[in-house]
């Protein structure tokens, strides 16, 4: 059943990618969709067996490569962990395809998009069951692989091609530190394995490791060499770029890869190698820190965006910044919770906002839309869902997440918890507004859509609809039923070794007992972030755009996204490029060609030339020039020669 | 294991063909044409074939030397000495592969002195596997220099604009290279009264020799890997060399210099090795940043694959020296999958070529809308030279940066950001050419892969993927060869560590 769930996807990637032309896209959808369908079933089976049943276990396939003392093996690994995010892929994954055959029906290479999603589907599912280092390796850039042909669909396009490219580069930067932490880990432990890593972790404690000239805490460098893979892949403050970026891709895409399952491969990886984490307490510092200011960055840009998607988009990068603090603090189930919980409702805000989008003719700008709620309610009750769960409104899956991670902010004893404390509350109300923002621009007030497209604006089919009521289930009731497990009492139980902590990591246990004031500090936020979004955009409809006038240097500066891409733009890409220009043209046509061969062969000509001058041809020249050789001869034989 | 000599057959048999189109084939119709390009074929894919029963024979678990032969021939000085082992057979077999893809691909853009053009590449293909069986240093020498006319006279005379600038390029570069070497040989002639490798490889050259010696043998497979700064007659000959002869010169002819390193440089002059390592790690990484950045500015789409070949070859170089048993069969693994991947690489880049007549990247543009089977095939060999893990590119980069890691840190970190570089160029390269808006007029009327076409592509395609997640093969066959080198240098790295304590 295990080998059923991971390569059933496998297969539909197979079968409609290599025969998609010949059965036809219906069959194509039909298959891939019919498939992911029988994985989740089986993924839901395994995951009570594992979870409530504690059946773990490993299925070794065969191995891939061996050589010295290195042996990495195919293996499927399921544990709670696995299980949680097996459930999570595959039922997200399976309802996109669904609401995918709606949403893509116009598209004449539909075959490839499905063949796209089901490889993603596959190398998610090998990350998340990989029991080494290298082959969560691969399912980290399987995943990119087919988020890069994803974000590039729809290749006519030069923005998509150029976000595609974006996309796995900057993954790659990341991709650069993750391979290094595993190297380190290879030398420090001698294996690859979780489990041999794992056995060996707790005598790393007290190590050195010399990288780069410096000897290290061993643990330290590897955690943080390994989270810069985890910042890349998760869209972390720095390495962030991409993933607005990736909007370009159809919008089921940005639903499954951008929101639900790939961003969160980083946070799932933290959480898998927590034994390595908790070694390092400057590592979860680190975490803690960079989770923090992209909880809060992410959130001030969102607050700008005109874009529908964007403004998701921007949403998700700030959740996955709220998820990081989570581990930061040690709390890792309680990160995984809102993995799980946000995976719900941010695929179900995506999948809606493809909903109207599909609406309203491809048109994906807030500015042109508004009053929508009438002619599609049904994608608006299933948006406000989604919306009340992202802020965290009482009782829907989001407010038992979220405020779960600021108040192990709160209580966190890292010397970093309190700024991570006000910048995720802070965030909680930028949140609040630019999901009301964004909820009233699109569905409220006078429409600002041209007639012909309002007029024509009509609720999705049904294959469309029933996603998002699925999803709208798990963003109402997912917090709520599973909250026991992931925070509170039974934490221990149903996680058991998939993730450990500490003896003296009690996070879980102190942060039940935080003052009232704390507690409700972030639903506050949420109501004063409310409050603003209706002053704003349906009380008082031209205060943003005097808010904007005033503060003209602010709003180009959240605008323009921190400045971030001209930044590196400025920084990495042009040096790049003229570097590689200038060893091209200085280094290997002037220097070394120039002296080296070319520089030889001319040599050469010149000193042929010159003895071609000697050679006069007058034969008195000739004779003289042996008479002087003989002189000289006799007179070295008769002084040098005689010592 | 066989009765009959397996190795000389397939050494030889290609010559056979050569001899056979010499012989039968008069005249320069159509007809004449036809049936050079068959017999080459043949010859090409009986070879092949044959070869195959070598792995079947192959014994992995044996250390010695297998299919040995010896014959007699300048008395004591010199004789025919043939055999493999688990590094020269993957070699080998990568040869006879490629050997009919290029007679493919030579099928219709090779239209004058076709019956030559197939001479040389017979012959070629003899004195490259003669290269990879020899266990005699003078009978190798005389293959691996053997290899340069034919190489030469292709690139001269079936080459692009600029074919004589190159020819003489990489010529000069490589004799320059092989003079030293041949002194070397004598030297060690001289010092161990035999040209016997098998003897050789247990032969202890004084540590003062070996340095010149190393020196002697490393300039040689230097310029052939080709290794940075001696790299640059490599953009030049892929430039102007055809298809095929790119094909040729990427997948095999730069393996010899990584095959040189480890049969003779490690396990003959071990202490030498461990010495000089740091240097040829220094090169190493500066091959993988600077020419990756190169490559990065390209505008010929040759080039570019150029580039990153000196690339690749500095991930194999930086293997090989890690003197430990991840990096070398990393590095072996590395060559072979090389093989397969730039081979196919330039296949691809003659496809285009073949239709437009340009390697500009310019020129293109959006070719998945005539060529989507084209284009699929692209991205996966594109891939595979990215790195990406489940192809066979992904295993040779892991293993020998794992290595390096161990060694030094400095040069694992440098050497890594290859991996970003490498997506970086590679992708533009697929993104300027295959994606974008479909604009020219000049590409509007291009018809996708043909069966010809696709008879080469596939196999590699296959091989990419099958030794991306099932590397073992490659790997166990050069396991105890590998092992052999590594105890060697152990026991020479052991000798050096000694001698400094008790110098001070």
């Amino acid at each position: 059943m295990h080998q059923a769930i991971v390569f059933l996807p496998l297969v539909g990637f197979l079968i409609a990618g290599l025969f998609g032309r010949l059965i036809g896209a219906r069959a194509s959808e039909l298959v891939t969709t019919g498939l992911l369908m029988i994985s989740a079933f089986f993924a839901w089976i395994v995951f009570f067996q594992t979870a409530f049943g504690g059946h773990d276990g490993t299925v070794e396939l065969f191995t891939w490569m061996a050589s010295g003392k290195l042996d990495v093996t195919w293996a499927i690994r399921v544990d709670t962990l696995t299980a949680v995010m097996l459930i999570l892929v595959t039922t997200v994954s399976s309802l996109v395809h669904l609401y995918s055959m709606g949403y893509m029906h116009e598209d004449p290479s539909r075959p490839r998009f499905f063949a796209y999603l089901s490889l993603f589907t596959f190398a998610m599912l090998m990350l998340v069951t990989s029991d080494n280092l290298v082959q969560l390796f691969f399912g980290w850039e399987g995943v990119g692989l087919a988020s890069y042909l994803l974000i590039g669909f729809w290749y006519d396009k030069p923005s998509a091609c150029a976000a595609a490219m974006k996309a796995f580069i900057v993954n790659r930067v990341g991709d650069f530190g993750f391979a290094l932490g595993i190297f380190a880990v290879y030398l420090m432990t001698g294996s690859v394995a979780f489990e041999q890593v794992f056995a060996a972790a707790p005598s790393l404690m007290d190590k050195n490791i010399l990288f780069l000239g410096h000897e290290w805490h061993a643990p330290t460098v590897i955690c943080l060499l390994l989270f810069i893979g985890a910042m890349g892949k998760s869209a972390q403050l720095g390495l962030h770029t991409w993933l607005p970026d990736a909007m370009e891709g159809p919008t089921p895409v940005s639903a499954l890869i951008h929101a639900a399952t790939m961003v969160t491969a980083g946070v799932f990886m933290v959480a898998r190698l927590s034994p390595l984490f908790e070694l390092s307490d400057t590592a979860l510092n680190v975490v803690l820190f960079v989770g923090a200011s992209t909880a809060f960055f992410a959130a001030t840009v969102g607050c700008v965006q005109n874009d529908i998607k964007r403004v998701i988009a921007y949403s998700t990068c700030s959740q996955l910044g709220y998820m990081f603090v989570a581990l930061g603090t040690g709390a890792y189930s309680v990160g995984v919770f809102h993995l799980l919980t946000h995976g719900f409702f941010k695929a179900l805000l995506f999948l809606a906002a493809g909903s109207v989008i599909h609406a309203m003719h491809h048109e994906q700008d807030m500015r042109h839309m508004g009053g929508l709620w009438r002619k599609i309610p049904f994608t608006y009750a299933t948006m406000m869902i989604g919306g009340l769960a992202l802020t965290g409104f009482p009782f829907t899956a989001g407010y038992f997440s979220k405020d779960a991670i600021i108040e192990t902010a709160f209580v966190s004893h890292s010397p970093a918890a309190t700024y991570a404390w006000v910048m995720t509350v802070a965030a909680a109300a930028l949140t609040a507004f630019y999901t009301w923002r964004q909820m009233f621009m699109t569905f409220h007030g006078k429409t600002r859509a041209d007639h012909h497209t309002f007029d024509h604006a009509h609720e999705s089919p049904l294959t469309m609809l029933i996603p998002l009521g699925v999803l709208s289930l798990g963003a109402l009731f997912a917090g709520m039923i599973l909250y026991p497990y992931f925070v509170g009492h039974d934490v221990d139980h149903f996680f058991r070794e998939s993730i450990f902590m500490a003896s003296d990591n009690k996070i879980l246990e102190e942060m039940h007992h935080i003052p009232g004031w704390a507690k409700w500090a972030p639903t506050v936020m949420m109501a004063l972030g409310f409050a603003v979004a209706y002053w704003m955009y349906i009380a008082n409809t031209a205060v943003p755009k005097a808010l904007a006038k005033q503060n003209d240097v602010l709003y180009r500066f959240l605008l323009n996204k921190w400045y971030f891409d001209e930044l590196y733009d400025f920084l990495f890409v042009r040096p790049t490029m003229w570097l590689g220009r200038f060893l091209w043209k200085q280094g290997d046509m002037r220097v070394i060609d120039g002296y080296g061969p070319n520089g030889v062969s001319a040599r050469v000509i010149d000193v042929t030339n010159r003895v071609v001058r000697l050679q006069t041809g007058y034969l008195y020249h000739y004779a003289f020039v042996m008479l002087v050789g003989v002189a000289a001869l006799i007179t070295w034989f008769m002084f040098g020669g005689a010592h | 294991m066989y009765e009959w000599p397996i190795l000389s057959v397939v050494t030889f048999l290609p010559l056979v063909g050569a001899l056979l189109i010499v012989l039968m084939i008069r005249g320069d119709d159509e007809v004449a044409k036809r049936n050079a390009r068959w017999v080459a074929l043949w010859a090409t894919l009986v070879t092949f074939v044959i070869s195959l029963l070598l792995l079947v024979g192959f014994d992995a678990s044996n250390p010695d030397f297998q299919f040995t032969e010896y014959q007699p021939w300048l008395g004591d000085v010199a004789a025919y000495r043939m055999g493999v082992d688990g590094i020269s057979l993957p070699f080998i077999v990568l040869t006879t592969l490629l050997m009919p893809m290029c007679i493919l691909a030579s099928w219709e853009s090779i239209q004058h002195r076709v019956k030559e053009y197939m001479i040389c590449f017979l012959v070629l293909e003899t004195l490259m596997i003669g290269t990879f069986a020899a266990l005699d240093l003078l009978q190798f020498y005389f293959f691996f220099e053997g290899g340069l006319i034919p190489m030469f006279l292709i690139i001269g005379i079936w080459g692009g604009k600029r074919r004589i600038y190159a020819t003489f390029k990489f010529f000069l570069y490589t004799l320059a290279g092989s003079v030293l070497m041949m002194l070397a040989i004598m030297a060690m002639y001289w010092q161990a009264g035999t040209t016997d490798i098998t003897q050789l490889l247990t032969f202890n050259f004084p540590s003062g020799m070996q340095h010149w010696l190393w020196l002697a043998f490393f300039a040689s497979f230097a310029v052939k890997m080709p290794m940075w700064p001696v790299h640059t007659w490599l953009p030049d000959a892929h430039v102007e060399a055809p298809t095929a002869g790119s094909v040729i010169l990427a997948g095999i002819l730069l393996k010899m210099g990584g095959y040189g390193l480890l049969r003779f440089s490690l396990p003959m002059f071990p202490e030498a090795s461990a010495y000089f390592a740091p240097f040829v790690f220094t090169l190493s990484v500066i091959a993988i940043v600077y020419t990756s950045l190169v490559a990065l500015m390209q505008e010929d789409m040759k080039k570019l694959i150029a580039y990153s070949s000196v690339a690749h070859m500095g991930y194999v170089t930086m293997g090989i020296f890690t003197l430990t048993q991840e990096g070398i069969q990393g590095a072996v693994f590395q060559m072979v999958s090389h093989g397969f991947v730039s081979g196919a690489l330039f296949l691809c880049v003659g496809v285009v070529y073949d239709r437009m007549h340009t390697r500009e990247i310019s020129a293109y543009g959006g070719l998945v809308f005539r060529m989507p089977i084209y284009a699929t095939l692209f991205m996966v060999f594109t891939m595979a030279n990215v790195g990406l893990p489940g192809t066979s590119g992904f295993i040779g980069e892991f293993l020998t940066l794992l290595a390096t890691f161990g060694r030094n840190t400095w040069v694992a970190f440098f050497a890594t950001t290859g991996v970003i570089l490498s997506a970086a160029y590679a992708l533009w390269l697929y993104r300027r050419i295959i994606f974008g808006p479909l604009e020219k007029d000049s590409l509007k009327g291009l018809g996708d892969v043909n069966a010809r076409e696709m008879a080469s592509l596939v196999p590699l395609l296959f091989f990419t993927i099958l030794f991306g997640v099932w590397p073992q093969p490659i790997l166990d066959a050069c396991n105890v060869a590998v092992n052999a080198i590594v105890a060697r240098a152990d026991i020479a790295v052991g000798a050096v560590k000694a001698a400094a304590l008790v110098l001070p």
